[in-house]
């Protein structure tokens, strides 16, 4: 067979070439950009004498912060308290995501409830608190909270052990003694062995149809292995109790109010999101798939747990990602209240301190996208494993 | 809140990263194109700067930014007036949102030295203080150990906090508030034991509780607090505009001249009324603004002794006394350079 003689194309006319062309060019415009604003910055900041660069971060901070993860202290730098704002941002970000997750789905399956009652208390809750701006959701319940319990000194109290007042949930705080360390590594292990055991268990059931008790299994291990080490060891373990010395409680543990305020307002806001997604989820499954599931004789909590929600994980879990992304930037109002997260103690305090706003800022926006992009990246990764497998 | 520290923070690096602005662009040629003074003052600051219900601010420090029109404009109303938090003001100078801060500012030398701003003088001497509830019984600072302190975030008073209790050993919790108005609100609903802030806005503040007799401020002072109008750095015809408009103040005062014998004062003979006022030389010309600033500042505000009486002393529910920010002939610190 005769080849057709391939036509000779000038290189500028030729769409791959240009393709790159444009590509390159346009990747160059953007880079000359960058490059401009930045050392545009440099050059006007250096101009009004403005300081620049990140040795701030090495210098004395000199304030007080009310909570911290780590510890820290007024003689620490200004790049710890980077650190301990971040802590901060990830704990309620990290709580929020939890409970908001459980609120969300407990009131998305409740709205399709057959009971009528159940499914218009999750409709009335859906419909109000996603449409109360979060920042007022915020302000309400660090001030109804607030004014409605007592001061430190007629705090509500539990055996003297537990007190609620308006400096926080004050409890006992478990201090571990020599010995803890084995117990500690029971849990862990009883946590790997169920995992593994959960994995065969599937494995198996998706071979032979045959069930595995795997709750009570990991009730088991998780609970009981630690359990009877703790028992066999002396109970290797002793409380720091809450006093009341002063102004304030001294020992013990405590929640704070702003903490509980931000937490609360993150997990009812944002859960209502969740339910939404989560009843959009589950209609998504056809009917047939439960009459299916149904007459395979599946229990009704087997067809929810076996067929249903499989299947609506998978439109779930995209949209939920997203929700997890808002709930962290919007932990960032926690500022209004004086919770110290990154905004209130990085960008808030350290900020006027030290006046670098322009380093900081960046810093901040920067955190958030890492953050943005860690959950992204783990709920992608989970999508992929939930997502339906082309046969 | 969150959105106005983004914006703050967004027009930092947009104006710094935009085209080059020259830095000493003559801040009082954009001044009088615009024909009007851009002043950034407190949001809520009763005696310093605050606005009445029809929304005119009035104030101490909005004198100030009044007096400061009025020697440039000849007219003390040609002033837009920025209200900021604590810790959008010294970003929104630098950024050149305003064209001069007169907002409770401590001078301090990081502040003078590293973010290309200049202390234009002192307007009010102060220094930082505890208020607590009269029930607690508690009459020093001292006895403070374990409290709860509320306390406004970007702020100098942070860090004497801080300082204060670490020197006296004693440990405290801060819960850190955007604004003057949250720290309140965390005090009156019990959060904290404390409020701590500059004494003259204790005072300020105690006088919006519903019941200012249920809280006392302490007799600790704990820190040194010059307070002061700010102007960016780098152009030195607008630093002498700012600081002078304050020395004319100080200097009326000193020389007798109110807004009630202005007329009288005019005929004067006295060289150095004379001076103050225009009559004679040519000191405002020197500026760039109208030889008889003087007079302009006197007619719109009065002196400082009038402003100081009608905005926190006697004549204002706050009634401080001059002490410290007396004139010095007086027993006082306030102190105006010569005009010759």
């Amino acid at each position: 067979m005769n080849q057709p003689p391939k036509p000779r194309i000038k290189p500028w006319n030729d769409p791959r070439i240009r393709a790159w062309v444009f590509q390159i060019l346009a990747m160059a415009f953007v880079i000359w950009l960058a490059t401009t604003l930045f050392f545009n910055t440099l050059e006007n900041m250096e101009r009004r004498s403005i300081q620049t660069g990140f040795a701030f971060l090495d210098r004395t901070a000199g304030f007080g912060i009310l909570f911290s993860l780590i510890p820290y202290e007024e003689t620490d730098t200004y790049g710890r308290t980077f650190f301990v704002g971040l802590l901060n941002t990830m704990l309620v970000s990290g709580l929020g995501i939890v409970t908001a997750t459980l609120l969300g789905f407990v009131a998305g399956i409740a709205r399709l409830s057959s009971n009528w009652l159940v499914a218009r208390i999750a409709e009335v809750y859906v419909e109000i608190f996603r449409n109360i701006p979060l920042l007022l959701q915020i302000f309400f319940w660090y001030f109804a909270v607030l004014q409605a319990l007592p001061s430190p000194r007629e705090s509500i109290r539990f055996h003297d052990m537990v007190f609620l007042s308006k400096r926080g949930l004050y409890v006992p705080a478990p201090v571990a003694e020599p010995g803890m360390g084995w117990v500690t590594i029971a849990f862990v292990l009883g946590v790997v062995a169920t995992l593994l055991i959960g994995r065969w268990a599937r494995k198996r059931r998706e071979e032979t149809g045959q069930g595995f008790p795997i709750w009570r299994t990991a009730l088991g291990l998780v609970i009981g292995l630690p359990l009877v080490l703790f028992v066999l060891m002396g109970a290797p373990l002793s409380w720091s109790l809450p006093a009341l010395k002063g102004f304030n409680f001294v020992g013990g543990g405590v929640l704070l109010p702003e903490l509980v305020a931000l937490w609360f307002a993150l997990t009812i806001y944002t859960g209502t999101f969740i339910a939404e997604i989560v009843r959009s989820g589950i209609q998504a499954v056809s009917h047939g798939q439960t009459e299916a599931a149904a007459a395979l004789g599946l229990k009704r909590g087997q067809v929810t747990r076996l067929v249903v929600l499989p299947q609506a994980l998978r439109v779930i879990i995209p949209p939920l990602t997203s929700q997890y992304l808002n709930l962290t930037k919007n932990s960032s109002l926690a500022t209004a209240i004086g919770y110290p997260d990154l905004v209130n103690v990085f960008m808030g305090t350290t900020l006027n301190q030290t006046g670098q706003a322009v380093e900081v800022v960046a810093m901040t926006m920067g955190v958030y996208l890492t953050l943005s992009l860690a959950i992204s990246a783990v709920m992608n990764g989970y999508n992929r494993r939930v997502a339906l497998k082309e046969r | 809140m969150k959105a106005s520290h983004l914006v703050v923070g967004f027009g930092a690096l947009a104006t710094v990263a935009m085209a080059a602005a020259p830095a000493s662009a003559a801040t009082l040629d954009t001044v009088k194109s615009r024909g009007q003074l851009v002043c950034g003052v407190n949001n809520s600051l009763p005696g310093f700067s605050a606005p009445d219900e029809k929304g005119q601010w009035s104030g101490l420090d909005v004198d100030y930014c009044k007096a400061m029109a009025a020697a440039i404009f000849g007219d003390a109303s040609k002033v837009k007036y920025v209200p900021l938090t604590a810790k959008e003001r010294l970003t929104a100078l630098q950024t050149g949102e305003i064209d001069v801060l007169a907002r409770n500012t401590t001078w301090t030398m990081s502040r003078d030295a590293s973010l290309g701003l200049n202390f234009v003088g002192v307007n009010y001497y102060d220094g930082q203080g505890f208020m607590v509830k009269s029930a607690l019984g508690v009459k020093s600072g001292k006895e403070l150990n374990g409290a709860s302190v509320c306390v406004q975030s970007g702020t100098t008073t942070e860090l004497n906090l801080a300082d204060f209790f670490r020197a006296n050993k004693m440990t405290y919790q801060s819960v850190v508030f955007d604004t003057s108005d949250q720290t309140l609100q965390g005090f009156e609903s019990d959060r904290c034991d404390v409020l701590t802030s500059d004494q003259s806005q204790l005072y300020g503040l105690r006088s919006k509780l519903p019941d200012p007799s249920k809280a006392v401020v302490l007799g600790d002072v704990i820190s040194k607090e010059p307070l002061g109008p700010v102007v960016r750095q780098g152009d030195e015809q607008w630093f002498d505009i700012a600081r002078w408009t304050l020395f004319a103040m100080l200097n009326l005062e000193e020389a007798g001249v109110t807004s009630k014998n202005l007329a009288e004062m005019m005929k004067t003979t006295n060289p150095d009324i004379k001076r103050l006022l225009g009559t004679d030389g040519e000191f405002g010309k020197q500026l760039g603004i109208t030889n008889d600033f003087g007079v302009q500042i006197v007619k719109a505000v009065g002196n400082y002794g009038e402003s100081f009486e009608r905005n926190v002393g006697q004549g204002s529910p706050l009634k401080i006394a001059r002490g410290l920010n007396g004139l010095w002939t007086n027993g006082g610190l306030m102190y105006g350079p010569p005009i010759r």
